[in-house]
């Protein structure tokens, strides 16, 4: 994502990133990102929490306005859960493969997903 | 602190014996685009990398798919898939998109004019992609011409 940013940046389109792994932000160096740090999967806000949803955008967005700085990461105060915690689980390397077979075949989410891209023309038999 | 993401995975893969995912690292600093008018005047465009698609369209495959799919702004949440190739992280966005796929804050921060406007369509693609090579060839380009056909004066990129 990075990278893409960097692209369209170059290209005349600002961007802003917003995201949870801060260690890929410093890596990727975008012109501008937001960390919100909470577990991978929710770089949007808390499921069910419109409210939280809604502050993440908008501080991120804020971003447009108030960074100055090529490369800045602006880090938002929103917690996951009061106690802490969740990273210990999340930053430890045990554990098996986490990802899915690598192959060339759409990976619907439901079958009926499938049915659905046939009957659109999306997909062909 | 931070949770340290590609120390750990790499350190996994390595027990596993895979051959370490390359993330990609800069070298130079990034270009700067200033936005252009104020945000409240602004057309906004969103790229997620979730692997999101909406009902009709076709999923994406885990092998480096540099595809990605047009979702217009207007979509239900009802409508919304997800396939990614670490989908371990989607189990939240399948029953609320809205965690990952910011469409409901959007719209809503559009219609309080915090925002000018929202793209009529939004993008989305798969990260995970393991050829730089093609992230940098086809998707990149292939996205900038797609947020330009969208007059979008800046773009929101929301990360998996």
């Amino acid at each position: 994502m990075c990278l893409v940013a960097r692209h369209l940046e170059a290209n005349g389109i600002p961007t802003m990133c917003l995201g949870s792994a801060l260690d890929i932000f410093e890596s990727g160096r975008p012109p501008r990102a937001t960390f919100v740090d909470y577990p991978l999967g929710h770089s949007a806000g808390k499921p069910f929490d419109p409210a939280d949803q809604l502050d993440v955008l908008r501080s991120a967005l804020r971003g447009f306005e108030a960074m100055t700085v090529p490369g800045q990461v602006q880090r938002l105060s929103n917690r996951w859960d009061a106690e802490g915690g969740w990273e210990d689980d999340a930053g430890r390397p045990r554990g098996g493969d986490t990802r899915q077979p690598r192959d060339e075949t759409p990976q619907f989410q439901h079958a009926a997903d499938r049915e659905a891209a046939l009957a659109s023309g999306a997909l062909r038999d | 602190m931070p949770v340290a993401y590609m120390q750990s995975i790499a350190e996994r893969y390595q027990r596993l014996g895979y051959a370490p995912y390359r993330w990609f690292k800069a070298e130079e600093p990034p270009a700067w685009q200033p936005l252009a008018k104020p945000l409240a005047a602004a057309r906004i465009g969103m790229l997620s990398t979730s692997g999101a698609y909406a009902l009709g369209q076709v999923a994406y495959h885990y092998k480096d798919d540099a595809s990605f799919r047009p979702i217009p702004a207007g979509t239900a949440d009802r409508d919304l898939r997800f396939s990614h190739l670490t989908e371990n992280y989607l189990v939240d966005a399948r029953r609320d998109p809205g965690c990952i796929f910011p469409l409901r804050a959007l719209r809503a921060l559009a219609a309080e004019g915090a925002i000018g406007q929202l793209a009529d369509q939004v993008f989305s693609c798969m990260g995970a992609i393991y050829s730089q090579r093609r992230a940098r060839e086809e998707l990149a380009p292939a996205l900038l011409a797609a947020f330009r056909a969208q007059q979008v004066d800046a773009a929101l990129l929301v990360s998996m």
